[in-house]
């Protein structure tokens, strides 16, 4: 395989395929008939996926990024087109180019108006996200950052439920306004960059060198860490999420779900530890932050278990696996951040088919109250099945990938900060607290509604949807290993990057204050 | 805080043993995979299955087998499910006699493939064979064979047969990874997976909302536990550095110190999972709702295998434990009292699965009470024992209540079919049910020479042979508290008996004539059960007794072998005991040696046993139907099960209901999005930005996105 990808040069044009090939597929969309729409964004976007898996072999299992390249944009602002993949962002992205076809193919009967915006849209959306992760300049980071929140706002606004304005504008406004100051911090940066390196700069490796006061780390590190806060979301920033997520239309909460929420975390991982290493290390900074996760975890689980809208709660479980993903990320170790990373990828498909199934069940039945169920299993097994599967995934049973991250992020956590961690295990319990009843609800019991018998079981379309998903489930479950050898020699240099800065946290240099 | 070397290395040196010793990974992995290829198999005829039942459904009826000509669905299950786990029971054999030959002292381990890997960790998928595992392989497929042949009588014309039995190779599947996994985290797959299969059986038929309710009942329950597993992990991680059991055992007893906090805390989060698995005080609650289940569940799951992993754990880390008196004392103060406690409610129960369900969790107790004094060997010998007698008596329960169903379903009558009340003389119509069941019964109470004796009373002697070391007090009154519960054991079990088969039928005149012995797949299980709870005893006899009366002055076959068998793996954990506790005493509490109390205890049965029945011919028992619950007194407090599901419910599950409630619509949409909301930008920008997706203009949002950017830069220039 490797071979292979030599002779096609694979390393040297890959990652710039992956950012632009979805904005040509957009254009396609665009140019072609409004009936091929459909079929061209998922064709295209599959293909890119399938693009994309030569990663899994042309990645290096080394720390450090590869397959790097960097280009002068804004030469005079010191702006770089630069690129590159390391062992944090790989499943990142391969999370997104997996997710966005099967959100696409999610979407063939559900999205019945304005065919050519929304699906322009998704493929718009794929590459704001892959240029989000393969980003190694801020600038060019931000306005990919700031790139998603165009298409996803029209998603929701237009192919929305019934308060999709409302829902819209909120998701807008909370991450829009949490993003600028990340900017004023990001402009902060490069002006320190131009006074300590003698030019100002927004490229990653430029900016780690910039030696940074703890005021001025903290400072920076809210800045930073508001932006990305908001999108995780941590509490008490998560009420736009379940908002949002109730009103998007399926596809739209697939890619929410999977890939957009994840850019926070990974902007934690990313920007906030290497760039801010003092303050992340800071014990008031570590213990806020430590707390925010486990009271995320416990907190939305708990207000999870009584919503009566299905997507809903699943919206408040995605707030308390990025709990568990917070509380990996600053317990600082590498058994607790290889955990948050493994959170990310597990959630991504696990919360992804949630919301896919969910969408079956709204085509079938046109609504989303739990209560409106029941008794499913009896004429849509196959369906249930896959509920189940993806549900006790989604709670953390051994076997599956869930349990993986888990339980990483809770040792590593429980490494440096047991009382935290042992708090955070409780969320185990809940967990079964919030998804079973909803299960039993929904898919056992009695067929009370005569509507619910008519319910058919999945179709083809739709196994070729959730059978892959499923797949990962158990795959990532049962053999983990492939995935953390690849991730361990970043995730190593990044603790270990972490650790040396913290004994003599680097002063302000004598000239300009 | 870095190990990995020593991971690989103790990694690489077990594979070198498992050459050395003759196991190649296949015979052993063999074992495991045999039911998860049946889980396979059947699951693709239980998928088939149910999307005929499911067109049926929707069609607006329901399926039917039909009577004549089986659909392969349903004929395959029967050759597939039982099939594995003969198959798997009789691999387990060849591994047996293997083991037997190379007379290991050190457990085998046998990666197969790493499964965590970090810096710091590494978990492999790996398997340990050793003496301990070997006893659950054999329980585990043996057993587990006659109860999936069991199940082909009672659950052939269920339309959901083949799901059935993808359930219950999927459970044995786990089962098996749970007691042959080589390290802590590779158990708790186990752990969790058998508890999924629990759940998914418990609510087998899960359009019935209360059986549905209890398999939800059970996976809550069980993770409270699993919380104490997880904790205890992360502590034993932190302290060892490694998750295997090997090095973890190995190093025990010089890294921890003897009665320290850390161990303690060690062995206290482990009983917490224990008490979660294996039904005791304070989470026993789920186990008698989890007769919800198909009856040979019941038996496989709730009985014999799934519900003693809590005490294989305890035994499995003995070294722990025997380390921390404190986390011992409370495994045995727990087993006594649960012993105690579940035998009380059983005394009035009509419902005969509730009694063997309260039973079940009564001799759990017993087991806790074996490992907790110290008595590991006792410890899984009742399990082993319980296995083999309790099995046969849930049965023997499935085979009444599958007769009674018939029986009602031909006249078309709705009465509980497992109320003993509507039973009564049945041993006329179901001669080997009657007298299978007797025997286990016999067993149970700790008759001679069944097997319930022999293992019993060495958990009984064990207790109050700990009364000599620390704690004494507390040990003896556990000891005299394991006698008190054992003539109650006596007294319900022969109370559930006389109800059952003797005296007159009260089913009613027509119904009576319906009720018929059980088909030759549910009775030869019995009665191969019914043997071994005989004989399964004689395995593990003291010299003292073998010497005596009971021994009948050693002419029986019978001998110290489980014993010595199981010796290599409690080693460590008898020498730290001896260490620092020293022997076992000579003598009980109140004096005497431990053929003096087996005598006394057998007797005190037989006299509970024979009394019952004599006063038994004066009840008069009313078919439920004009019976009517007991209420008031001490009888409708047993009955009521001491109001403890009540407690919980307004204590717990109420108030954490209540909790979800409050956060979600004061804290949450209040409070928290109420300052959201409030700050008035949401309100007010939804007019201005609702216009904009109105018309669509994209170019108009990238005009203030523009504008917006300007202006901050603007600022920053400033």
């Amino acid at each position: 395989m490797s071979a292979l990808l030599d002779v096609i040069g694979y390393e040297r044009w890959i990652l710039h395929a992956l950012v632009w090939l979805p904005l040509a597929g957009m254009g396609l969309v665009l140019w072609l008939p409004r009936e091929r729409a459909k079929h061209v964004a998922f064709w295209w976007s599959a293909a890119l996926f399938a693009l994309s898996l030569g990663l899994w072999w042309a990645f290096e299992a080394a720390p450090g990024f590869q397959m790097a390249s960097s280009h002068p944009w804004i030469p005079g602002w010191g702006v770089a087109y630069a690129l590159g993949v390391d062992g944090i962002s790989i499943f990142m992205v391969l999370l997104t180019t997996f997710t966005t076809p099967v959100a696409i193919l999610g979407s063939f009967n559900y999205i019945e108006k304005r065919e050519k915006a929304f699906y322009a849209l998704m493929l718009l959306l794929e590459t704001g996200v892959l240029g989000v992760f393969l980003s190694l300049d801020l600038f060019l980071f931000y306005v990919f950052f700031e790139l998603t929140l165009v298409p996803m706002y029209f998603i929701v606004g237009v192919w929305g439920g019934e308060r999709r304005i409302y829902a819209a504008v909120k998701f807008f406004l909370y991450t829009a306004l949490g993003s600028l100051l990340m900017l004023v911090a990001i402009l902060y940066l490069y002006f320190r960059a131009e006074e300590a390196l003698g030019a100002g700069s927004f490229h990653y490796a430029e900016l780690l060198r910039v030696p940074l006061t703890l005021q001025e780390q903290l400072w920076l590190f809210s800045a930073f860490a508001l932006a990305f806060a908001v999108k995780v979301p941590v509490f008490p920033l998560h009420t736009w999420l379940p908002d949002a997520h109730v009103e998007a239309p399926t596809p739209g909460s697939v890619i929410l779900a999977s890939v957009l929420l994840k850019m926070g975390t990974y902007g934690f991982v990313r920007f906030l530890l290497p760039l801010f290493p003092a303050a992340a290390q800071h014990p008031p900074v570590v213990t806020l932050m430590l707390a925010l996760g486990v009271v995320g975890i416990l907190y939305a689980a708990w207000v999870a278990a009584v919503q009566p809208d299905a997507k809903k709660l699943v919206a408040y479980t995605s707030v308390a696996h990025m709990g568990f993903v917070v509380l990996g990320i600053f317990a600082l170790t590498l058994n607790g951040l290889q955990g948050a990373l493994l959170v990310m990828v597990s959630h991504g498909i696990s919360t992804g088919a949630l919301f896919l199934l969910l969408g079956m069940l709204y085509e079938r039945r046109h609504t989303r109250l739990i209560e409106d169920f029941g008794g499913l299993a009896a004429v849509a097994p196959w369906l249930a099945t896959a509920f189940v599967i993806t549900a006790l995934a989604s709670i953390g049973l051994p076997g599956t990938s869930g349990f993986v991250g888990e339980f990483m992020a809770l040792l590593g956590a429980f490494e440096t900060h047991p009382w935290f961690a042992g708090v955070a295990t409780l969320g185990v319990i809940f967990a079964a607290y919030y998804m079973l009843p909803m299960v039993q609800r929904m898919f056992f019991n009695r067929l009370h509604e005569s509507a619910n018998r008519g319910v058919p079981d999945v179709s083809r379309r739709e196994i070729a949807m959730l059978a892959p998903m499923i797949a990962l489930m158990i795959w990532i479950g049962v053999h983990p290993a492939p995935l953390m050898r690849r991730m361990e020699p970043s995730v190593e240099s990044l603790v270990s990057h972490v650790e040396r800065s913290l004994p003599a946290a680097p002063s302000a240099p004598a000239v300009g204050d | 805080m870095s190990f990995p070397l020593g991971t690989v290395v103790a990694l690489e040196g077990a594979s070198g043993a498992a050459e050395a010793t003759g196991f190649e990974p296949f015979l052993p992995g063999l074992v495991v995979l045999l039911p998860l290829l049946g889980f396979l198999a059947n699951g693709a005829l239980a998928l088939a299955a149910g999307r005929r039942s499911a067109d049926a459904v929707r069609a607006g009826g329901e399926w039917h087998l039909p009577e004549t000509e089986r659909p392969l669905t349903h004929t395959w299950p029967s050759l597939i499910g039982p099939g594995v786990l003969l198959a798997a029971f009789a691999v387990t054999l060849v591994n047996f006699v293997r083991m037997w030959g190379a007379e290991l002292h050190e457990p085998v381990v046998i990666p197969y493939w790493t499964w965590l890997v970090t810096g710091t960790l590494e978990v492999a998928v790996a398997i340990q064979l050793d003496q301990l595992s070997m006893v659950m392989m054999l329980v585990v497929t043996g057993v587990g064979s006659l109860i999936h042949v069991f199940s082909v009588g009672y659950m052939r014309d269920d339309p959901g047969y083949p799901r059935y039995f993808t359930y219950l190779n999927l459970f044995v599947f786990f089962m098996l990874v749970l007691v042959m996994g080589a390290s802590f985290p590779v158990m708790f797959v186990g752990w969790e997976g058998v508890g999924l299969c629990s759940y998914l059986l418990i609510g087998f038929w899960f359009r019935d909302r209360e059986k549905a309710d209890a398999g939800k009942k059970a996976f809550i329950v069980n993770r409270i536990g699993d919380v104490g597993f997880l904790l205890a992990m992360f502590l034993l991680f932190t302290t060892f550095g490694t998750l295997d059991f090997v090095p973890i055992l190995e190093r025990a007893p010089e890294t921890l110190v003897y009665g320290g906090a850390l161990v303690s805390a060690v062995t206290l989060f482990l009983l917490l999972g224990a008490a979660g698995k294996s039904a005791q005080i304070p989470l026993y609650v789920w186990l008698p709702d989890a007769m919800a289940g198909p009856t040979p569940v019941s038996a496989l799951i709730h009985a014999a295998t799934m519900v003693t992993a809590g005490v294989y754990m305890v035994a499995r880390s003995s070294v722990l434990f025997a380390l921390a008196p404190a986390g011992s004392l409370a495994v045995a103060g727990i087993g006594a009292l649960t012993a105690l406690f579940a035998a009380t409610i059983a005394l009035t129960q009509y419902d005969i699965k509730k009694v063997l369900a309260y039973s079940t969790v009564s001799q759990l107790g017993y087991m806790f009470l074996g490992v907790g004094v110290g008595a590991y060997t006792a410890g899984i010998f009742h399990l082993m024992t319980h296995a083999f007698f309790k099995a046969l008596l849930f049965l023997g329960s499935g085979a009444v209540i599958h007769s009674m169903h018939h029986a009602l379903h031909r006249t078309g009558r709705h009465l509980d079919a497992q109320d003993m009340r509507n039973m009564g003389g049945l041993a006329r119509r179901m001669p080997v049910t009657w007298t299978t069941m007797w025997v286990g019964t016999l067993a149970i109470a700790g008759i001679w020479p069944l097997a319930g004796f022999f293992s019993k009373d060495e958990i009984i002697w064990y207790a109050g042979a700990a009364a000599g070391g620390p704690h004494a007090s507390w040990y003896a009154l556990f000891w005299m508290i394991a006698l008190a519960a054992a003539a109650l054991t006596a007294f319900y079990m022969t109370r559930m008996m006389l109800m059952t088969f003797h005296g007159g039928n009260r089913t009613g005149e027509e119904e009576a004539r319906h009720l018929h012995e059980a088909p030759l797949t549910m009775s030869v299980p019995l009665v191969l059960l019914a043997a071994f709870s005989v004989f399964g005893g004689w395995i593990n006899v003291p010299a003292a007794l073998h010497d005596g009366w009971v021994g009948l002055f050693g002419a029986l076959p019978m001998g110290e072998g489980l014993h010595h068998w199981l010796e290599p793996v409690v080693a460590a954990a008898s020498e730290v005991r001896a260490e620092h506790v020293g022997a076992f005493h000579e003598t009980a509490p109140l004096g005497g040696g431990e053929l003096a109390w087996a005598t006394f205890s057998t007797l005190l049965a037989a006299a509970v046993v024979a009394g019952t029945a004599a006063v038994a011919s004066r009840w008069r028992i009313a078919p439920a139907a004009e019976a009517g619950e007991p209420t008031g007194g001490l009888r409708g407090l047993l009955y009521r099960k001491w109001y403890v599901d009540e407690l919980y419910d307004h204590i717990i599950v109420r108030p954490v209901v209540a909790t979800s409630r409050f956060l979600w619509r004061v804290v949450d949409a209040g409070i928290v999005d109420g300052i959201v909301n409030a700050t008035g930008s949401v309100s007010r920008a939804f007019g201005l930005v609702g216009s904009v997706v109105q018309t669509g203009v994209l170019s108009t949002y990238a005009f203030v996105l523009t504008v917006g950017v300007v202006v901050v830069l603007a600022v920053m220039a400033l």
